[in-house]
């Protein structure tokens, strides 16, 4: 139960407080967890510090990640329910708490050389900071911008992919100012650089739970009313508890669709690096730059998808956009299967799409829970669903690395190396589609009654 | 159930706070943004 200024009757919005406060709100905290892509640079030097000559580097220094993100699937699936209750600003302060502490002790562990305590923090007590952070913002985006969901959702869903871009050469830059790289790395400028995330992270995520407000009861855009609203055959006006949700079809059929979508995206993104190399060996000397160049761009697609094709959902309806990103990424996953590396822009493109694709899966499964199951519990409902997230994190990379390698120590050569993994890509996506495809109504056995509808942590009590 | 409209209850442009806010994640992302697109000329032999 949250108390004092972290309850949602606290934050219901004054008159005069404008709507468009929330997405920065959202996206300051959306930034900061995003930093979990950016582990990576952390891995070199603790396994030059701390874990020098330790065998099993490569290891336990992804073991943090790993643990972060399973975690996070963990944690918005048995937190969500709780956040939906107590509302966006307790959500949103666990988050800074959980994710600024999880640094704070890392930083610990790192200075007295206890790699435990690296894992336990920033994998454990991080990860359920990520989770609890990453649903915090959407319920409460959908009920501010009910005419433009599939937008505001993909805005603050794209901060994720930006917390990355941020966070990698920021940290990278601090690491090498405390001399935690270089010919002779020190432990200590890897504990400085984790304390000084975990401060300046929480002064930045701070804007997020001071900002945020929930709309009031019966609040609307102006213009905009319910019944006038573009409607769909899949967009109710009724309302599904969480624990009924998950007793649906619907719910498990979106499980599949996220579930591989995620997966045929990492499929490409997990290996971005070696797929080009093995694609176009003829690029000489520069070939690690230009490797470097195609995961740069790749990065970029996968953000920029997240807000456009997103946004373009609110215009021609969350089916047909699944329908885009799983038929015409499993035409695009065929494309470059067939053509090779006969024409490298076709090759770009084609990547770029698909990994735009990618990113937008993410940023508009909330809006289709909200078209599916209204907006009672959708936060929950939606960190239920993130465990499709981390199925997709492990079949993903498992998949693609397993069979290349399998391919290299054949000796196959060049692109055939992921001729297979690619045709299971776009055998996923088929099944993906199939089942964005049986997707219908909730039937109405499954919606709340009239009067337990209202969005109030009573109502969420209820479920 | 009482009903409330944007144009009643909210402003429809946006507050100086609001602005602040939005300086407060655009800065840091475009930094970010800037730190990849470096990258991309590479790719074209640049």
């Amino acid at each position: 139960m949250a108390v004092g200024f972290l309850q949602r009757e606290r934050i219901v919005a004054p008159p005069g407080w404008s709507r468009w406060l929330i997405p920065p709100a959202a996206l300051s905290i959306h930034l900061a967890i995003g930093q979990a892509y950016a582990w990576s640079v952390f891995k070199n030097p603790l396994a030059a510090t701390m874990l020098q000559g330790n065998p099993a580097a490569g290891t336990l220094t992804a073991l943090p990640f790993t643990l972060g993100i399973v975690m996070l699937g963990v944690s918005a699936a048995v937190f969500g329910t709780a956040v939906d209750r107590n509302g966006p600003r307790w959500a949103m302060f666990m988050s800074m708490l959980c994710f600024s502490t999880g640094f704070l002790v890392s930083a610990f562990g790192v200075s007295i050389g206890q790699y435990w305590l690296v894992i336990v923090g920033y994998g454990l007590i991080g990860g359920i900071g990520l989770g609890i952070g990453y649903i915090s913002p959407v319920s409460t985006l959908i009920k501010w911008f009910p005419d433009r969901p599939g937008m505001a959702t993909g805005l603050a869903i794209m901060g994720f992919g930006g917390g990355a871009l941020i966070a990698s050469p920021w940290s990278a830059s601090m690491l090498s100012g405390f001399g935690a790289t270089g010919d002779n790395p020190q432990a200590s400028g890897v504990a400085l650089s984790f304390l000084v995330h975990g401060l300046v992270y929480a002064v930045f995520m701070s804007v997020g739970w001071l900002l945020v407000r929930v709309p009031p009861d019966g609040w609307r855009p102006t213009g905009w009313h319910p019944d006038a609203a573009k409607t769909g055959t899949l967009i109710t006006t009724a309302n599904v508890s969480a624990n009924n949700a998950i007793r649906t079809p619907q719910f498990w059929f979106l499980w599949v669709v996220l579930c591989f979508n995620v997966t045929a995206g990492i499929g490409i993104l997990e290996r971005a690096s070696p797929i080009f190399q093995d694609y176009f060996p003829d690029a000489g000397t520069q070939i690690a730059a230009a490797a470097a160049g195609f995961v740069a761009i790749l990065s970029l697609s996968n953000m920029v998808g997240r807000i456009v094709w997103s946004s373009t959902s609110d215009i021609i309806g969350r089916k047909n956009i699944y329908r885009v990103y799983l038929g015409v990424g499993a035409l695009l996953y065929l494309l470059i299967t067939l053509t090779g590396n006969a024409n490298q822009v076709l090759f770009l493109i084609a990547s770029m799409l698909i990994l735009s694709f990618y990113g937008a899966g993410f940023a508009t499964v909330p809006a289709y829970l909200r078209d599916l199951f209204g907006t009672y519990q959708v936060g929950a409902i939606h960190g239920r669903l993130l465990t499709a997230w981390s199925t997709a994190g492990v079949l993903g990379p498992v998949i693609v690395n397993a069979i290349a390698d399998a391919q290299i120590a054949a000796g196959v050569q060049g692109p055939g190396r992921y001729t297979v993994a690619f045709s299971i890509m776009i055998g996923l996506l088929i099944i993906g589609f199939v089942c964005n495809e049986l997707i219908r109504p909730v039937h109405e056995r499954f919606h709340e009654p009239v009067g337990e509808q209202a969005i109030s942590p009573e109502g969420a009590k209820a479920a | 159930m009482s009903t409330h409209s944007e144009s009643a209850d909210v402003r429809s442009g946006p507050p100086a706070v609001a602005w602040l806010a939005w300086v407060w994640v655009v800065v840091p992302f475009l930094y970010g943004l800037y730190q990849l697109v470096i990258k991309i000329p590479a790719l074209f032999g640049g």
